[in-house]
């Protein structure tokens, strides 16, 4: 009489690169793209280590880095066209945010304290980081509907992890996204760790891609360090949204290589062998195994492309370093559009004590 | 001018404001087909379809969390939330998002949403339809909260609700809906926000209510000015932005005031009010303010809601103590 639904290994997860950089399928992108994609992923990894960095330095107030996940941060974003379609992000997708045309220092502004440098330039379709662990799903579905009552062209990507998938924000966006066939891409990046709690402590279930059938759309799972799965299958959803075919769940299977953020120690609760392990999968090193079998890759190349993007992040941050400080009259900017009475107030007497002191 | 109920009033908002501005629509549980359970949107989704005049899945926190969307793609949606009582379900979308999206954005996405959600005692609901909780969204800069006690405030705040760029929290007094009408100016006739509104003068003491509290209030200055007393009853209108100017003057003319509410006393709303006059208008007050609200307990069941809600006995006895000071 109950059938047991929870068949394990479905969907399977789709692997287009192999470890050793061999194809298994169809490569979605050619050479060209693919360096392209090398060059953010090691603008991601460098970003990781400008960083933590500067964090133990003390410039920074906290930092979480994305390596390990480059892959499915960038093969997703690379799906979109950014005149057209809407991005918006978690908060572990810098380099998706960059590609999407928010310029480096924007980026960095926000890890630098710099709170007026950090908007969204206007035409950039891109919302702001999200803390709240998803929370940013129901703006997304809300959004991709304003795109299908407008009559708009374009598809919105959301980012979340497999902790937001506990969440009932999720339950509830994917459930509205279905029902009213929103042109919505659900980017689940599965990076096996909330903080310390794996992704077996988040669901009982194999898998979290299958959960898009009780939201009555596709769900895949896709090998999240395979740049050209993750690619193939973000692109594939975001025509499905564009045609007016609705959302699609792409679950990402990745691991988080580093720390949740700088004041997270992963040793005390995962060991360096499971770390060990899933280092032999990086996404880097796979793509560019594929790369130097085509013959596009070489390590003068790589270290080139690696000066390139050191002087791109010594740039952006110096860039950062002549933005004004944020004065104290910073706290009121941008809580209304006008001030009322009383908060206008506590505004000339936060400004007038900063003078004082 | 017209006679209407307080659910003409906004009906007559909505659809003035749907006709003047494409991008204006509404999202809710039962808004579409039904008109919404107290029938406040009937009609609305025939005349202007059921695109714009949508039903969403039962789930308050994606209601909220879409209208944001929405607003950030170009709509100005007007999310009916059923009761007060069940934002509580989407309370993790109204104060850390709604209301912040602007600040967070640093002014890329203004969050140009309007709540409007039922409230308030009276009509023996079952659980949680009648809780109110409105001094919970107080602590949440960036939220502007309505609160009218009569038909052409019910429209004037709704329309200027709905073109205001900030999120609004509109509350509607659900006991009020039908039982009171009353003469709405046609035309467009916005009410600003900030301002109170003297809705009867007198010159001994002062009631300062919102919502259906303005109508106990009312009913509190008859029952003591048949004893000779002179009492003015001030609405407030609205919470955030609060009214400074008008409550310091309007005590500065009595000497003697007192705040009536339907959310339960403690950290109630009047609390802010008492607050605000001692530190504003301390030198003009010939007494203490005292407070009435509802029993500090959970909202009980309708037949022993009368216990619980401020009554009329209630606000005349605290009226004499203060009076009488």
């Amino acid at each position: 009489m109950i059938e047991d639904v929870r068949r394990p290994g479905q969907p399977a997860e789709i692997r287009l690169l192999d470890y050793d950089g061999s194809l298994l399928g169809a490569a979605p992108m050619g050479v060209e793209k693919a360096r392209q994609a090398m060059r953010l992923m090691l603008l991601s990894r460098a970003t990781d280590e400008r960083f933590i960095k500067l964090q133990r330095m003390g410039r920074v107030g906290i930092y979480g880095p994305v390596h390990g996940q480059e892959a499915s941060v960038i093969g997703s974003a690379m799906a979109l066209s950014p005149a057209r379609d809407w991005m918006v992000p978690a908060s572990r997708e810098h380099l998706a945010m960059h590609l999407h045309g928010l310029p480096l220092a924007t980026l960095y502004a926000a890890y630098l304290g710099r709170i007026d440098h950090t908007a969204v330039p206007a035409g950039v379709r891109l919302l702001p980081r999200q803390q709240a662990i998803g929370a940013q799903l129901p703006h997304a579905t809300g959004l991709a509907w304003a795109l299908k009552l407008q009559r708009l062209p374009g598809a919105v990507m959301v980012y979340f992890g497999e902790g937001a998938a506990s969440e009932g924000d999720f339950h509830e966006a994917a459930n509205l996204a279905g029902v009213i066939g929103a042109p919505l891409v659900m980017v689940l990046i599965n990076n096996q760790y909330a903080i310390s709690t794996p992704a077996h402590r988040q669901s009982a279930a194999p898998n979290l891609a299958a959960r898009a059938i009780g939201y009555g759309f596709p769900g895949v799972l896709v090998d999240g360090n395979d740049l050209f799965a993750v690619h193939a299958a973000a692109t594939e959803a975001v025509e499905r949204a564009v045609a007016g075919q609705g959302p699609t769940l792409i679950e990402c299977r990745t691991y988080r290589m580093g720390f949740h953020n700088t004041s997270d120690n992963p040793r005390e609760y995962r060991a360096d062998s499971e770390v060990e392990d899933a280092a032999e999968r990086d996404p880097i090193d796979r793509l560019r195994l594929w790369l130097t079998g085509e013959g596009a890759w070489s390590p003068q190349v790589e270290a080139e492309m690696v000066a390139q993007v050191t002087t791109e992040i010594d740039a952006a941050i110096a860039e950062v370093n002549t933005q004004a400080r944020p004065g104290a009259e910073a706290i009121f900017n941008h809580v209304y559009a006008e001030l009322p009475s009383r908060i206008e107030q506590q505004r000339r007497d936060t400004v007038a004590l900063n003078e004082d002191g | 001018m017209s006679e209407l109920s307080i659910i003409e009033a906004i009906r007559a908002a909505l659809v003035e404001e749907m006709e003047r501005d494409p991008r204006v629509m509404i999202l809710g549980m039962d808004v579409g087909r039904l008109g919404g359970v107290f029938r406040v949107t009937k009609g609305l989704a025939a005349r202007f379809g059921e695109q714009r005049v949508a039903d969403t899945p039962l789930a308050e926190a994606s209601i909220v969390g879409a209208a944001l969307g929405l607003a950030i793609g170009g709509m100005k949606p007007v999310a009916e939330i059923q009761f007060l009582g069940f934002t509580q379900q989407a309370f993790h979308q109204i104060g850390p998002q709604l209301a912040r999206y602007r600040f967070r954005s640093r002014g890329r996405y203004p969050a140009h949403v309007t709540i409007r959600a039922p409230y308030g005692g009276g009509v023996r609901t079952p659980e949680f339809h009648a809780d109110a909780i409105e001094s919970l969204f107080v602590q949440t800069p960036g939220l502007k909260i309505v609160a009218p006690a009569f038909p052409d405030d019910a429209k004037g705040l709704l329309l200027q609700a709905i073109r205001d760029p900030d999120p609004v929290l509109y509350l509607e007094p659900q006991r009020l809906y039908r039982r009171i009408r009353g003469p709405v100016p046609n035309g467009d006739h916005p009410i600003p926000f900030g301002v109170s509104r003297m809705v009867r003068q007198g010159t001994d003491l002062i009631l300062i209510a919102w919502s259906a509290a303005v109508h106990l209030c009312l009913e509190a200055a008859e029952a003591l000015a048949r004893k000779g007393a002179s009492v003015a009853v001030l609405d407030l209108r609205t919470l955030n932005p609060l009214d400074v100017d008008g409550l310091v003057a309007a005590v500065r003319d009595c000497g003697k005031a007192l705040v009536v509410h339907e959310a339960p006393l403690t950290g109630g709303f009047g609390a802010e009010i008492v607050a605000t006059l001692q530190e504003e208008a301390y030198g003009d007050l010939d007494a203490p303010i005292l407070r009435v609200g509802s029993r500090d307990t959970p909202y009980p069941p309708g037949a022993l809601e009368d216990h619980f809600l401020p009554t009329v006995a209630r606000v005349v006895a605290a009226a004499w103590a203060t009076l009488e000071y």
